[in-house]
Parts: C-alpha cells; sequence; structure tokens
C-alpha cells in the first residue's frame, strides 16, 4: 500500500487508529462467511468527518475500500477483497438520542443491534429487527443488508424501521436519506441505499423506529414427526387467517446441533419443530395461541409446548438464535444459503435440499422463517478439505436455482455479496442487472466503494469461487473510473 | 528472525478438534470484555481463536502478536457461556499461552514483571511457609481495624495505597482469627455430609475469615468439615499464565492430600480455585499414576454455594435487614456454569433485599494478575463495573472470589464509598449469628 495513502489515513483519524501491520491484517481478513481476504490497512474513524477524510483520501489515491462492523455477516460483505482500506465502525458505537415521545432514536453505525432495545426497554420501547446474531450485529450492518430476523413476519425488515440515515458518499460528502420523520418528500433514495450492501456509500448516522413492547407474548414450541407435517401447518396457520410475530421452523439435524451445547430444551428425536411468538393484548394472545396448537395437532403435531415463563421462552429463542454458530458440533464450516420460496412450496424445496445433500455427500441442517418462506439451509463442509468446499458451493447453488424455479429468490437477509452474486444471472435478466450497474455508477462512479459486490462476475452460479485471498482489482475500477460489475 | 517459531510443539497444544468448533459466527463478541473495550478484533474471542488455528494449521508462526493478544485476554470465559457450539475457549488460552511460554524469547509482558512473576509463580507459591511470610504485612494491616484506613492520605493513584485498598475488611461480630484452622470441625446436630475444605493461598493467607464463616455454614448444615494437611495452593494461576508443570505438581499434592481422606465433597469457597480443580482431570490426563486420581478427585470438587443450594439450608436465620447485590465470579458462572445457586442463598435469608446488578456476570477486571499485568484495562473494566455496583444502592456487594473482593474492594475505595464486599457464605454466617446473638 502506498505509503501516501497510510499518511493520509493517519492524518484523518489519528496515528493510533490506523493499522498496517500484517499480524493485525490477519484478523481483519474474515467475518461470519467463508469467503476470506486480508485488507492493507485497517482504520476505525469516530465521526461522520472521519469517514468522509478516509474515503476522499481513498478516492483520491485510487485505492479500494470497505465497510465492517462487527463481521457476522453471511455473504462476504466486509471481505476487502481486493486489499485496500477497510473501515471499521467499531469506535462509532454511541446513541446519540433517544426520542421516547415520537419513537425514534438516533445512533451510530457500531451499536449493537441488541443495545438499542436494551437502551430502550425501560421506556417501554424496543428496535423490532432481530436477526440471530443481534447480540453481535451492528446496526450499520443490519442497513447495508436490509438484515431481517425472526420477527419480521409480522414486524418487516430493517428498511421498515429505519427513518433515515447520514451517509458519507464515494464523492465524500456527508448527506442525509430520509429524515426523522415517518414520510419525506422525492425520490426515495432511502429505500435505494437500505439494502445496496456497502457499494453506494457509508452510513455514518442512522435514525431508528421504535416501537412499543407488547402488552404480553407467548411463545408456543410444536413438535412434529415430519418435515411435511411441520411445513403443512404452518401454511395451514397463515391460510387461518393468524400473523403470530414469528413463526420458525428446525429440522432434527439442526435441534441436534443445538442441543448439543446449548441445551434448549428441543427435542432431538422429532422430524421437525416450530416455534411460533404471538403478541398483543392480553386477551387475545391466549386465544391466537390456542388456535395455533389446535392447527398444529389437527397437522400432526405429537405435542405442543406453551413456554410457561419469561425464562423458558428465552431459552427457546436462544437456541434458536444459536442454530448457525452450533453447526460448529457437526464440522468446522457451515455454508448458509438463504433462499425464499411462496409458503406452499416448502415440503418439495425440503425434499429436494435433502436430494442435494445425497448428491454431494454432504450434510445439510434446516433452519428458516417458515413464516415468510425464507429458508436457511446449512452446508456442513470442511474447510480444510478443498473438495468439500467445491462440493458445498455447488450444493448451495443448486438449492437456490431450485427456489428460483419455484417462484421464489436467492437472498432474504444476508444479501449478495461475494457468495452469491454468481447467481444473480439466475434470478435477473442482463437488463434489469445493468440498470442496477447504472445507479451504483450514480453514487459510486468510481467504483472503489466495496468494489464487485453483489453483482455477477464471469463466473456461472455454483462454479467453485470461493475467495481466499486477496484478488487483483479488476480492470474498469481501477485506476479509470466508471461503471463496473 | 527473531521471535518466531514455526508452530505448536509437543501434545500440550490448543487441539484442533477444539478449534474447529468454532464457525467465526461472532456471537463471542460482544461477550468480551477487550472487545467491548477495545472494539479491536484480535482482541475478541474469535479473533484469538482465529490465531491459535492459524498456527494449527500451519498458516502462521509462534510469535509476538500471538502472545500479546493471548495475554491480553483476561481468561474470564465469558465467551463459553454465549458460545453455540461449546468451544472450550479457557482450555485452548491455557494450552495457547502453555506455547508462548515455550518460547523465551517471547515476552507476554514487561521484563521486570517476567522476573517477579517468575520468582512468585515457581519460587514462592509452591512453598506455604514462604507465601505466607511473604503476606504477613498484607495480613497484619488487613487485621488491626482502622490500619488500612491510614493509607487514605496518600494520593489516590499511589500504588501503595490500591494494594492497601484491595485488602479485605472484616465485619466488626466476626471473632479475630484463630492461629490455625481446626483439622475437624463436628457438624452441628444430624450429620449429614463429610467434606474437606480447600485452604487455598490467597484465600488461607487473607480470608481467614471466610474459611472460618465457610465452616460454621457447613457445620451447620450438618458437615463434618475436614482441613486435611498437606494441601496447598490449587494452581490456577500457574495453568492461566501457561505455567504448567509447577500447575501439575500443585494439583498432585492436593489429590494426595484429599485422597487419603473420605469425603462426600471437596469444598472451595474460591470460584477461580474451583474452576482449576474440576479440571484437574484434562491437567493431568498424560500423568499415568494421576490421571485417574486427578478425575475422581474432580468429580467431587463442589463450590460452597453449589453445594449449600443442593443440600437444603438449615432454618436458624434471623432477620438480616440489608440490600445485597451480587457479583458473579467469572470461574463461577461461566467456568462451573453456576449462577442461581448464590442468588437463590442471598434471597433465603429473611429480611434481606436482594437487588440484581446490571451485568453482573460481566468480569470486574481482577482475572487472576491481570490489574497488574494489564493495569489500564483492568482499570477501565472495573470502572463500569463499579458504576453499575453503586447504581443499586446495596449496602453489600456479595461475590465468590478472592480475586473479586479485592478489585471491587480497591474500586470501591477509590469511590470513597462505603459498600461492603462479602464472601456470599459470610452473609449467610452474619445471618446465622444473629440469630444465636
Amino acid at each position: 500500500m502506498q505509503e501516501a495513502l497510510i499518511q493520509r489515513l493517519r492524518s484523518a483519524v489519528g496515528h493510533e487508529h490506523v493499522t498496517a501491520r500484517p499480524d493485525d491484517l490477519r484478523n481483519y481478513a474474515y467475518d461470519g462467511s467463508i469467503d476470506r481476504a486480508a485488507p492493507e490497512a485497517v482504520v476505525f474513524p469516530a465521526d461522520a468527518a472521519q469517514v468522509a477524510a478516509v474515503v476522499r483520501a481513498c478516492e483520491e489515491l485510487r485505492c479500494p475500500y470497505v465497510a465492517r462492523g462487527a463481521g457476522t455477516g453471511l455473504s462476504g460483505g466486509a471481505i476487502a477483497e481486493f486489499g485496500g482500506v477497510l473501515i471499521s465502525t467499531a469506535r462509532m458505537r454511541r446513541i446519540l438520542d433517544i426520542d421516547a415521545a415520537n419513537r425514534t432514536a438516533l445512533v451510530e453505525p457500531g451499536v449493537v443491534n441488541a443495545h438499542i432495545s436494551a437502551a430502550v426497554a425501560t421506556l417501554g420501547l424496543r428496535f423490532v429487527p432481530d436477526p440471530s446474531s443481534q447480540s453481535a450485529c451492528t446496526i450499520g450492518g443490519n442497513v447495508a443488508e436490509n438484515a431481517g430476523g425472526l420477527h419480521c413476519l409480522a414486524y418487516g425488515v430493517t428498511s421498515n424501521h429505519v427513518l433515515g440515515c447520514e451517509i458519507v458518499t464515494p464523492q465524500g460528502e456527508i448527506v442525509w436519506l430520509g429524515g426523522r420523520e415517518n414520510e419525506t418528500a422525492g425520490y426515495d433514495l432511502l429505500g435505494v441505499f437500505i439494502g445496496s450492501e456497502g457499494t453506494l456509500g457509508i452510513a455514518t448516522k442512522i435514525a431508528v423506529k421504535l416501537t412499543p413492547q407488547p402488552e404480553t407474548t407467548r411463545t408456543l414450541l410444536a413438535v412434529f414427526d415430519s418435515v411435511d407435517d411441520a411445513s403443512k401447518a404452518v401454511s395451514d396457520i397463515i391460510a387461518a387467517g393468524i400473523i403470530p410475530a414469528a413463526l420458525e421452523m428446525m429440522d432434527r439435524l439442526s435441534t441436534q446441533a443445538i442441543e448439543a451445547y446449548v441445551h434448549a430444551g428441543f427435542p432431538t428425536d422429532a422430524g421437525a419443530i416450530l416455534i411460533a411468538d404471538v403478541d398483543g393484548l392480553q386477551e387475545s394472545v391466549g386465544e391466537t395461541a390456542a388456535a395455533i396448537g389446535d392447527v398444529c395437532r389437527r397437522d400432526g403435531a405429537r405435542e405442543v409446548r406453551l413456554a410457561k415463563d419469561e425464562a423458558e421462552r428465552e431459552r427457546i429463542w436462544r437456541g434458536r438464535k444459536s442454530a448457525f454458530g452450533a453447526m460448529g458440533r457437526f464440522s468446522p464450516s457451515y455454508y448458509v444459503q438463504d433462499g425464499v420460496i411462496p409458503r406452499t412450496k416448502l415440503p418439495e424445496v425440503l425434499a429436494e435440499v435433502e436430494a442435494i445433500g445425497r448428491r454431494y455427500g454432504l450434510l445439510i441442517a434446516n433452519v428458516f422463517h417458515a413464516g415468510d418462506g425464507n429458508i436457511h439451509p446449512l452446508i456442513a463442509f470442511d474447510e480444510k478439505v478443498p473438495a468439500q468446499v467445491d462440493a458445498a458451493i455447488a450444493a448451495g447453488a443448486d438449492i437456490l436455482r431450485a427456489c428460483v424455479a419455484r417462484g421464489g429468490s436467492i437472498s432474504g437477509e444476508h444479501g449478495i455479496g461475494i457468495e452469491k452474486r454468481d447467481c444473480m444471472n439466475v434470478q435477473y435478466a442482463p437488463s434489469d442487472l445493468a440498470l442496477m450497474a447504472k445507479l451504483k455508477a450514480v453514487f459510486n462512479p468510481g467504483g472503489l466503494c466495496n468494489p464487485a459486490k453483489m453483482f455477477p462476475t464471469s463466473r456461472r452460479c455454483g462454479e467453485s469461487a470461493r475467495t481466499l485471498q486477496r484478488a487483483d482489482l479488476p480492470e474498469g475500477i481501477a485506476p479509470a473510473a466508471g461503471p463496473a460489475f | 528472525m527473531p521471535g518466531v517459531s514455526p508452530g505448536y510443539s509437543g501434545p500440550e497444544r490448543p487441539a484442533l478438534a477444539d478449534l474447529d468448533l468454532c464457525t467465526r459466527c461472532g456471537l463471542c463478541e460482544q461477550a468480551c470484555p477487550t472487545y467491548r473495550l477495545l472494539g479491536f478484533e484480535p482482541d475478541s474471542p474469535r479473533g484469538r481463536i482465529f490465531l491459535m488455528k492459524q498456527v494449527a494449521l500451519g498458516e502462521a508462526e509462534i510469535n509476538q502478536h500471538l502472545a500479546d493478544h493471548l495475554y491480553r485476554c483476561l481468561g474470564c470465559r465469558a465467551c463459553e457461556t454465549v458460545c453455540p457450539a461449546g468451544v472450550p475457549f479457557g482450555r485452548l488460552l491455557e494450552y495457547g499461552r502453555f506455547q508462548v511460554e515455550q518460547h523465551r524469547d517471547l515476552a507476554p509482558h514487561s521484563k521486570g514483571w517476567m522476573i517477579f512473576r517468575q520468582l512468585a509463580f515457581r519460587l514462592v507459591l509452591p512453598r506455604r511457609w514462604l507465601f505466607r511470610a511473604l503476606m504477613w504485612p498484607s495480613r497484619a494491616i488487613a487485621s488491626v481495624p482502622g490500619f488500612a484506613a491510614a493509607f487514605d492520605t496518600l494520593p489516590r493513584g499511589n500504588r501503595l495505597r490500591r494494594l492497601v485498598d484491595m485488602l479485605p475488611r472484616r465485619d466488626k461480630h466476626v471473632e479475630p482469627s484463630a492461629s490455625a484452622m481446626p483439622p475437624v470441625t463436628p457438624a452441628i446436630g444430624r450429620r449429614r455430609a463429610v467434606v474437606g475444605l480447600l485452604l487455598g493461598c490467597v484465600m488461607d493467607s487473607l480470608f481467614r475469615h471466610t474459611h472460618e464463616a465457610t465452616v460454621r455454614v457447613l457445620a451447620r448444615n450438618g458437615c463434618d468439615v475436614r482441613v486435611p494437611t498437606g494441601q496447598w495452593c490449587c494452581g490456577a494461576l500457574n495453568v492461566h499464565a501457561g505455567e504448567r508443570a509447577i500447575a501439575k505438581d500443585l494439583a498432585r499434592a492436593n489429590i494426595d492430600a484429599f485422597g487419603r481422606a473420605p469425603l462426600d465433597a471437596i469444598i472451595v469457597n474460591s470460584a477461580g480455585c474451583g474452576a482449576v480443580m474440576k479440571e484437574y482431570g484434562e491437567l493431568l490426563k498424560d500423568d499415568s499414576e494421576y490421571a485417574q486420581p486427578a478425575l475422581a478427585f474432580a468429580a467431587r470438587v463442589k463450590d460452597v454455594t453449589e453445594f449449600l443450594a443442593e443440600t437444603s439450608l438449615v432454618s436458624g436465620f434471623a432477620k438480616l435487614p440489608i440490600a445485597v447485590t451480587y457479583q458473579d465470579a467469572c470461574h463461577l458462572v461461566h467456568g462451573q456454569g453456576i449462577s442461581h445457586q448464590p442468588r437463590a442463598l442471598l434471597q433465603a435469608i429473611p429480611g434481606l433485599r436482594y437487588i440484581e446488578l446490571r451485568n453482573a456476570s460481566q468480569c470486574c477486571g481482577a482475572a487472576g494478575v491481570y490489574s497488574l499485568t494489564h493495569p489500564h484495562l483492568a482499570q477501565a473494566i472495573l470502572d463500569e463495573k463499579i458504576e453499575a455496583v453503586l447504581e443499586t444502592s446495596a449496602d453489600v456487594v456479595a461475590t465468590a472470589n478472592p480475586g473479586c473482593s479485592m478489585q471491587l474492594q480497591a474500586g470501591l475505595a477509590q469511590r470513597g464509598s462505603r459498600m461492603r464486599v462479602r464472601h456470599v457464605v459470610e452473609i449467610l454466617d452474619e445471618a446465622y449469628a444473629a440469630r444465636s446473638r
């Protein structure tokens, strides 16, 4: 990396908040996904002005840069694939303002998702989006990926709970998209920005919507002998006009992985379990929970259990949120898919997932947001065995094709990043992608802001494309400017 | 290249099977005190596991970077509690540090500290008489009422004052300590169990009053309490610093001392000691003579709060109208999974108002010798803790480990707070004593 750039970075954020020591950089080569590439420097800016100074330095000296929150992303969004500068938001973690009367808060991007709800709990409020990694992931990353969560069935995803963002554009300007009110005039640039995976700029302040805590919440656990029965129950619950706050399914492998250490009280011999949260007014919640229980029993549930207290509720949800990490009990790595399918297709897609696993000789556990048809097959593999890596990636692509073939999508909430970019062609026509590229070029004309993420490369979907080391910046991004994907 | 070695050597190394459990999901990050404070990935559990794994896979070498980040860890093991896959981080850390210690040119700390540590851990700690002799001044200051207060005239940042601030304070109702612990204290009333008590090193030298309270509470709850001779320090400080050889000697001595007595349980009132003693099986797994006895020993080890919570408490408490909060000792809650037991014991005392401490299971920064090796980080972690403790406005903050007690004591003294620091068992003892008075 050019010494001149390091000097610029140091004067932008302070000498001690820049590291280019190769040993330090090793720990910034990974996130929660399977890709790896070390940046050439990591900077820790304290505010928007410092982020802007870093961005301007990178743009002027033609160096790629990527923002990173907690590094829990599942699609490689925060991987510095082409080296360059990694901009960590670890020092930008203040909750700047809480406006209880208007139910909003203004936070910095490095604030941990769960810390927002913790900070407003005594006011009877919460921040609804709750990805499984909410105890660690940051709101900046949630905005970049338009993260979902367990309770997005009833409440919506991140974009439904963010009112505005202050961002640093790749030109180094500090601008606001949206505001702190519910509606803003003109183009919905905030809608464009949320979920843009760090390719359009870097959020430096985020105005979030706060939601009153429900009067009461009941959690129900239903145990089924087969995934088919559980899938049918999901469809029947929604068909009955019931919208639970959350409706989650896990198959036997998932519950076995979780019970191996976390002990959430899940049966390990069941074909599948359903977890439903019902919230609202005291009177209606009991009725709704009973109605869900009835549907489950009618569809063959062998047991329906209502969490008796808050401790049991917490244990059940902690178990569910542990599902990904618990895969470590089976294999050193997992490759998680994030397909979305129409709910009614659950049984046939799951049967196909199982067949794909058999075909590649890989263990695949299933855990998913059943209510909105967002499936998370967890493909177990060992990253030390190259053949298994290739097989896992190929199996993942087959699963995504199966989702798209049934009218679904390749990503619900984890983003495209590096991992799924070569499958974008499966979902979108070239003209769709060209329009997206034009939009990107408006914000990010040099292409240096999180380069090459989200857009397909020359590889085919499923072709082994795991990033394991720093790559050369593709032509067209540097040094000449221009739209690129 | 100086300070660089190709990889791990010998069987006592971070096991690949343990390292492989980590999928890098990152759920541990916010549980980690150093990551919360520094926001720096190499100072997170995931980061440290990754560094150890790189060495295991031959992708990186044992170097100063690895040493620095393994020793900047508090070893609080809070990451284990939140890990979905059950990565045994404490074990990995101990083996990782042991590997670093094999390289004399890698200095995890300043030269002065390393010399002090070698003297303390290799020369003093293994010798009971020497340790006790060196601790005599501290004991003297702690035992004379008002003596410690004399040091208050020293400025706040003064090192000597901080050391004195750390010393335990006793309650007025407690009689001065006898010169030696009685070898056997018979059960009061019907005998329900025969137990042994570990005296340890720091506990024995500075917390004799806690031992005496422990014996009284156990006896009142139907235990014959034996204090076997030949026992000494548990070896925790050595294991945690990567000094395994001396730790093994200490473990063998304790196994011999307790092994001869037919005991239902080996009671420990120091969380750090208990956590290590429960892992004697791992420490001595390659010792053909002691591997089996170590496992049998470990199976009988119980923290005093764990033991008392399992045996229904004998009634006879007087009303104790005080407000108490509880700070989890890391090696009790994260190391041994004991969290509701001490709380239940406190709440069993009539009149006692229990106040839950915000973030009670977060480390206070004591962490063995951490406050000596990393004073600035330890202080920052302590400041956050004392903030939460003072919020409760409790009369007493209870805990279950000498390191935590001393750290909290020092933190409260820094703020000029009069809140008392007590072991859980001392509060039980006070409630029993108030009845008999």
